[in-house]
């Protein structure tokens, strides 16, 4: 991202802030930080829709308490900024809880803050496995990258495969997953031939391609940030003649229902790990869809709005356990015991490390009436957060 | 090793190709008219949009889709040219900076308003979807009609300006304006086809470059770096500076993907910087001692 992006964010953020306070009777106020600005403001909308639907299937009050979601922008990864906004909600609007965060740096800049002021905060997306280590008041809804690739590693070495290239983009979240594959492959007597990193800029991905063919695996697993460079990944996987040359492939995230349909043909059979599809057979999927759906009618089932639904469920629970006082303690030990029924599965906070514990799948993309899906082909069962407990 | 070259060699040229034909419309605007088109990226993105949602949506032939892009671009070029931006030919070029980045944004937030924040993608013809064998290894069909568009774009540029009445025209009024006016050379509409035609090229490079650069609302800003870049080493208003540079930068960064990946996109703009040290004027001509 160029820096220039941030000013828009900047300008749209003040106005933003400028609309978002008006008052009523509320019991409890909820600070959410999400981009809804600039280039990832996808999310902010996902997280929104998400939050908002559940809210309404709890008939517009959680745990008895009239809520109020008070909404702030982040624009993009900005740490800074996400301090302030956070510090504001805590002493100005005196927020009791808070929800949200996409990124990770975003996350970790709050701790001090929220440690301090104990107040509960449920991470709806960052990924990273150390975030929940910061504060003990930090508990989060979605998955690590170790979550999801220690299980693949484990079925790519059961099936047989011995010799894996691991590609992934250049950054943090890329690097982390690098690690988790290559630790767990390794450690199970199977060979990382190599391991490519891929600038965050790139745009042409047809030499990775001839890398990853020229490199004698058979297969390769691969995270990159979704929208345009995991689109160009897949692309140049394809044209390079890869999955012909019989290099299998195995991602995570790359088949997001946000950006699934637009692949088109071309993404029919790509394999992935991960903890949620929109195509999970369930009556509470169904109900989360429907939900969404009344929410806002070009809402996305995906990982972001799920995480963000649970992450209700979540805060709903501690209030609940409260009786809606401010009690950040006593709400943490609630979280810590929470057990559930998930859109994407059974699911529990884990009481260490305030991590979600939860299935992760092995799923095949298929077109089902029309539409792309993943389709959940295996169950690797339930799963801790692997890099807290390594 | 042999392969390894080899390898370099054809990624290179073929990514060089796309980035000249997202960039061969800047050189015209920016290089050829000076006229400071930092909206360059958004011309393009219409392109693309327009192609992207006749193709998916109305489910148009890809060939008709890629005429009716170009066209879209150029005729919106052309609109903005005779209603705004022929206002700011002669104002500083901060004018011109803050004014066309600001219409980038207006372009960004309304693709963003119509579209959705969705990654869009232009659905190819069969011909161009699969690998084609060239013998030693495979090449995306695709990026063989960009490597013959590239090579008939810049032929047909260079007869335009430099073989045509049209091309003197507009030459001399570059260079003087109020004297090709009193030739009575008619500088209102040669610089306006000139803009549409700029407009319209990079509207042809939003659609066939969509493959490596896809399309999404910001877009029309991400790419101007490295367009911006492929225009100042080709040399401004040279058609053939900027094919030089684009090949070259191409062959460097592909270079760096094949054998120092740890570096990004370190090698790209260190050639960048020494190409401009060595030839300030563009690629192809030779610097006044």
């Amino acid at each position: 991202m160029k820096p220039k992006l941030y000013i828009t964010a900047t300008v749209t953020m003040v106005a933003a802030l400028l609309t978002a306070t008006h008052a009523f009777a509320v019991d409890v106020k909820v600070g959410m930080i999400a981009p809804f600005s600039g280039p990832f403001a996808h999310y902010g909308k996902l997280f929104k829709d998400g939050a908002e639907a559940y809210i309404a299937s709890q008939g517009g009050k959680l745990g008895g308490k009239t809520v109020q979601l008070i909404y702030r922008d982040t624009g993009g990864p900005n740490p800074g900024n996400t301090k302030n906004l956070v510090q504001e909600l805590i002493v100005k609007d005196k927020v009791d809880y808070l929800g949200g965060f996409v990124f990770t740096p975003n996350a970790m800049a709050v701790a001090p803050l929220i440690q301090e002021a104990k107040v509960p905060t449920v991470i709806f997306n960052a990924a990273t496995s150390q975030i929940t280590e910061k504060s003990d008041y930090f508990v989060r809804s979605s998955y690590t990258l170790w979550q999801v690739t220690v299980p693949l590693a484990q079925h790519i070495y059961k099936q047989g495969t011995r010799k894996v290239v691991t590609a992934v983009t250049d950054y943090a979240p890329g690097v982390d997953a690098e690690t988790a594959f290559k630790a767990e492959f390794t450690k199970l007597g199977g060979t990382v031939v190599e391991s490519i990193r891929m600038p965050l800029p790139t745009t042409d991905f047809g030499p990775f391609a001839q890398r990853i063919k020229a490199s004698g695996a058979q297969a390769v697993y691969t995270f990159l940030p979704g929208g345009p460079p995991n689109l160009g990944f897949v692309k140049a996987y394809t044209e390079n003649g890869l999955k012909a040359a019989g290099v299998e492939f195995f991602g995570t995230a790359e088949m997001d229902e946000f950006d699934l349909q637009k692949f088109g043909d071309a993404a029919i059979g790509f394999t992935t790990s991960f903890h949620y599809s929109a195509a999970h057979d369930s009556p509470v999927n169904k109900a989360f869809i429907a939900a969404l759906t009344k929410q806002s009618k070009d809402a996305v089932a995906n990982y972001a709005s799920v995480g963000a639904w649970d992450g209700m469920y979540i805060i709903g629970k501690m209030i609940e356990a409260t009786g809606g006082q401010r009690d950040g303690d006593k709400a943490m030990a609630a979280a810590r015991q929470l057990q559930w029924e998930s859109p994407r599965g059974p699911v529990r906070i884990d009481a260490k490390t305030r991590h979600i514990t939860q299935n992760v799948y092995l799923r095949k993309v298929e077109r089902v009436g029309g539409v792309l899906i993943n389709k959940e082909v295996l169950n690797f069962g339930q799963q801790v957060d692997h890099g807290l407990t390594k | 090793m042999l392969t390894m070259l080899a390898n370099i060699l054809i990624d290179g040229i073929a990514y060089g190709m796309v980035l000249f034909i997202i960039a061969v419309g800047l050189s015209i605007t920016l290089g050829l008219m000076r006229f400071i088109n930092l909206a360059h990226g958004a011309f393009a993105m219409t392109g693309g949009y327009v192609a992207a949602w006749l193709v998916r949506v109305q489910g148009v032939n890809f060939w008709l889709a890629l005429l009716a892009a170009v066209l879209t671009a150029a005729l919106i070029g052309a609109l903005l040219e005779a209603l705004v931006l022929r206002r700011l030919y002669r104002r500083s070029e901060l004018d011109q900076v803050l004014f066309t980045i600001g219409l980038t944004f207006v372009f960004v937030a309304t693709t963003n308003l119509l579209f959705g924040a969705e990654v869009q993608l232009i659905p190819l013809p069969l011909l161009l979807s699969g690998p084609v064998d060239l013998g030693v290894r495979t090449l995306p069909a695709q990026r063989i009609l960009v490597l013959l568009a590239g090579l008939a774009v810049s032929l047909f540029s260079w007869w335009a300006i430099n073989r045509t009445r049209f091309g003197v025209w507009l030459r001399a009024t570059v260079d003087n304006r109020e004297a090709a006016a009193a030739l009575g050379i008619h500088i209102r509409w040669v610089f306006g086809l000139a803009f549409a035609f700029g407009a319209g090229l990079a509207g042809l490079g939003g659609v066939l470059g969509a493959e490596l650069m896809p399309l999404e609302p910001y877009y029309a800003l991400k790419y101007m770096v490295l367009v911006l870049v492929v225009v100042s080493v080709g040399g401004m208003g040279n058609i053939f500076g900027s094919l030089a540079a684009a090949l070259l930068l191409g062959t460097v960064d592909t270079a760096s993907k094949y054998l120092a990946s740890g570096y990004g996109s370190l090698f790209f703009f260190a050639a960048m910087m020494l190409l401009l040290v060595w030839r300030p004027n563009g690629l192809l001509i030779k610097a006044k001692a």
